[in-house]
């Protein structure tokens, strides 16, 4: 089966350790990360975890479901490209120096809707965000100008669904007189 | 489970462990002391008429006795042990009750938390070590924490599916002050122990069982844990569904019964291996497709229609394709699903089966039971103490050959009857395992199985049976040889027989050195004296049989092969 790019949320308890559980469900596979972020969600002490991998839907469901068996996960769903609308950050380190030699850098600045976070009298700090391709093709070009460190988060993504399933996960919860509070 | 005391009484963190689990209902647990538990085993000191602690040999052996006494219980088995090779000698044990799903919680001593992460003496991260074989795990650094985290400890052992908890309680948390209250813990909202049945989930699968021509029933360890014994029953009665065992399975049904048709498996019967791939419809009942009853997947049940009945999730198409999954648990799920199926019979059907037994037992049993050589075969022993004890004593096994030839001619009579270890295959597993089953069923007899190497890999808890009088009767099956391997040996790599010979002591001498009277028997007309003076034995017996040298396991799947190329010889 043709391996695509799937992208896996999950809900977890904030406890030490729970990040160990859930990449030792790849690592035990030889399923490679390809990104990875984890904040806190809209729900306080539930934490979100988004984890890019490259898989099939059915090898991908089977993971979601290895997740959840995590006693301290609450749910893991996985989407594919198509399924959600995602980001990345990306920051570009360049010598200020550089932008003084015609206006170069600049345009590259206003062609990729990137924007300068700070600029002192050694460097300056671009910010752009977007999919890979685009952070990747902004490097490329600010590369022959000297890019001295760059850097790319991992992948935030929310789901085309109409409300977060997690809610009615919760919701159900409730319903069912059982504990919705963190123990 | 005792009413929770409402008036906080300060106490120890020490003192709270023990009081916790005296709330939890455990009146025994294995264990070992050390450095870093001992404020624990202080505690355990005042109340030794309230909780029975079994000082083992060997920390793996004090896990292993845990799952015998949770096998033949239901009940959690619990365990007592201290930080680093304390905590690392359980994770042979812990990782069995892992894929085994055997409710086990096991209780490690750690460095003070202020030494956490400094190599201190004794100190390894038993936490990050067991998080892929635990079901759940978590360090305890505060007294006040241990209430909450035992009562969490034991909801997530024996819920669901079960499986084995670790808790790792530094030394400072032993010794602190707490209120101590104790509240069971009734569910936690990331975890769900048990899915709902859900109607339209039996209703597919009534369908495909109402349309089925060739139905086979796969009952797994599941049932029991489930103790839908009697529900499995109504439901096979009243479609007439043949029903087949796998390894952990076995006793779910009596041996005897008419619609039992045997067991699947790479060593299993012959009808129930071959006859899975004619068969339109499988019901597989609390069991997960090990590889060692699909054999190649790809050639697995090739006609048929999978109906998956589980209670986790994660199961569902993890191996095999379910056309109809039925999740949640069996007790409830099986009624269900009986009242929505038509009576059925399917006589013509389960003599297909028939023909199968009467080929196995002309090719194969007749040899094995009743051999023509002077050389004793394990099969006839297994079978003799078997009937010994009237086909109803619990079968405790060892791992390998006679393993899998106690799992075929013994036969029972009631659930929960053998304690094996499947999953792992663990060697060394059988000798704890039986004290365990023993102190949890002392009413029943307790028949370990044992082969001469795996017998060696824990013989150490010979002490633990002669300290605690534990009256197991060991059947130790001695060909001098790592039986299974070699086997392998003999039939995959040319009889190149690599490291599997043994030579061993005198193992009469040992159990005599540990006051366990031991017979040996090296010749057939001595067997059934010698089984009669076992069986009349009041205390713990080693029954040493000297079999055949170079004796093969059959029926066969090899490695790689499809179940339908089983080979009977």
């Amino acid at each position: 089966m043709i391996k695509q790019e799937f992208t896996i949320t999950i809900f977890s308890e904030n406890r030490i350790g729970i990040l160990n559980q859930i990449v030792s469900v790849f690592t035990r596979r030889h399923i490679n990360i390809e990104s990875l972020t984890s904040s806190e969600s809209a729900i306080e002490g539930i934490h979100k975890l988004t984890i890019v991998v490259f898989s099939n839907r059915e090898e991908v469901e089977i993971l979601a479901r290895q997740i959840e068996k995590s006693i301290d996960v609450l749910k893991a769903y996985s989407f594919s490209h198509d399924e959600i609308v995602y980001q990345e950050i990306a920051l570009y380190k360049v010598p200020t120096a550089k932008l003084f030699k015609g206006n170069e850098i600049e345009k590259l600045v206003r062609r990729y809707g990137a924007r300068i976070l700070e600029m002192t009298a050694d460097y300056t700090i671009i910010e752009k965000t977007g999919h890979k391709g685009e952070t990747q093709e902004l490097f490329d070009k600010l590369d022959p100008y000297g890019v001295t460190q760059f850097t790319r988060s991992g992948r935030v993504a929310i789901n085309k669904m109409k409300k977060e399933p997690l809610i009615d996960y919760l919701k159900n919860l409730a319903k069912n007189g059982l504990n919705t509070n963190i123990q | 489970m005792k009413e929770s005391k409402k008036q906080p009484v300060m106490m120890t963190g020490s003192q709270a462990v023990m009081e916790s689990l005296l709330n939890e209902g455990v009146d025994l647990m294995f264990g070992y002391p050390g450095g870093a538990i001992m404020p624990v085993y202080d505690a355990l000191y005042s109340i030794q008429d309230k909780l029975h602690h079994v000082l083992v040999r060997h920390e793996q052996g004090a896990v292993h006795a845990a799952q015998g006494y949770a096998r033949v219980t239901g009940k959690v088995g619990v365990c007592l042990v201290t930080s680093g090779p304390g905590a690392t000698n359980t994770v042979t044990g812990i990782a069995d009750a892992d894929i085994d799903s055997t409710p086990v919680v096991v209780i490690s001593g750690q460095v003070g938390s202020s030494l956490l992460g400094s190599d201190a003496f004794q100190e390894t991260d038993i936490v990050g070590i067991t998080q892929p074989v635990t079901k759940w795990n978590y360090q305890i650094t505060r007294a006040e924490e241990i209430p909450r985290a035992i009562a969490r400890a034991f909801y997530i052992a024996k819920s669901g599916r079960p499986g084995p908890v670790l808790l790792d309680i530094t030394k400072d948390a032993q010794f602190g002050m707490l209120e101590y209250t104790y509240e069971p813990v009734t569910s936690i909202r990331s975890y769900t122990p048990c899915p709902p049945v859900e109607p339209a989930q039996i209703e597919e699968a009534s369908k495909l069982i109402n349309l089925a021509k060739k139905p086979m029933a796969l009952v797994g360890q599941g049932v029991l844990i489930a103790g839908a014994e009697k529900e499995l029953l109504e439901f096979l009665e009243k479609t007439d569904i043949p029903a087949a065992q796998t390894l952990l399975g076995q006793s779910a049904l009596p041996s005897d019964h008419r619609l039992s048709i045997g067991r699947l498996g790479m060593h299993g019967n012959y009808g129930p291996n071959i006859k899975t791939n004619d068969c339109d419809l499988i019901i597989a009942l609390g069991m997960r497709f090990d590889d060692r009853v699909t054999a190649d997947t790809k050639n697995y049940a090739i006609k048929a229609k999978i109906i998956h009945m589980d209670i986790d999730p994660a199961e569902i198409n993890k191996i095999i394709h379910a056309d109809a999954p039925v999740l949640g648990n069996l007790k409830d799920s099986l009624p269900m699903l009986t009242a929505r199926v038509n009576k059925n019979d399917h006589s013509e059907w389960l003599e297909e089966f028939r023909a199968c037994d009467r080929i196995e037992n002309e090719r194969l049993i007749k040899r094995e039971l009743f051999p023509e050589k002077p050389e004793l075969k394990v099969a006839e022993v297994v079978r003799r103490v078997s009937e010994a004890y009237n086909d109803d004593a619990i079968m405790v096994t060892d791992v390998g050959q006679h393993q899998m030839t106690a799992w075929r001619y013994f036969r029972f009579k009631r659930s929960r009857s053998v304690v094996t270890s499947g999953g792992l295959g663990t060697m060394g597993f059988g000798l704890p395992a039986s004290i365990g089953a023993k102190l949890g069923k002392p009413d029943r007899p307790v028949c370990l199985f044992v082969g001469d190497g795996g017998f060696q890999m824990t013989i150490q808890e010979l002490g633990t049976i002669n300290q605690s009088k534990v009256p197991v009767k060991i059947i130790l099956i001695n060909n001098n040889f790592l039986g299974m391997v070699r086997q392998w040996q003999e039939l995959f790599f040319d009889y190149r027989y690599a490291s599997t010979e043994l030579i061993n002591p005198d193992f009469q001498t040992i159990a005599r050195g540990y006051n366990i009277p031991a017979i040996k028997v090296t010749e057939r007309k001595n067997l059934d004296k010698a089984i009669e003076k076992m069986v009349n034995s009041e205390g713990p017996f080693l029954l040493e049989v000297a079999v055949e040298k170079e004796g093969n396991v059959f029926p066969m799947v090899p490695a790689g092969a499809s179940v339908a190329d089983i080979r009977l010889e």
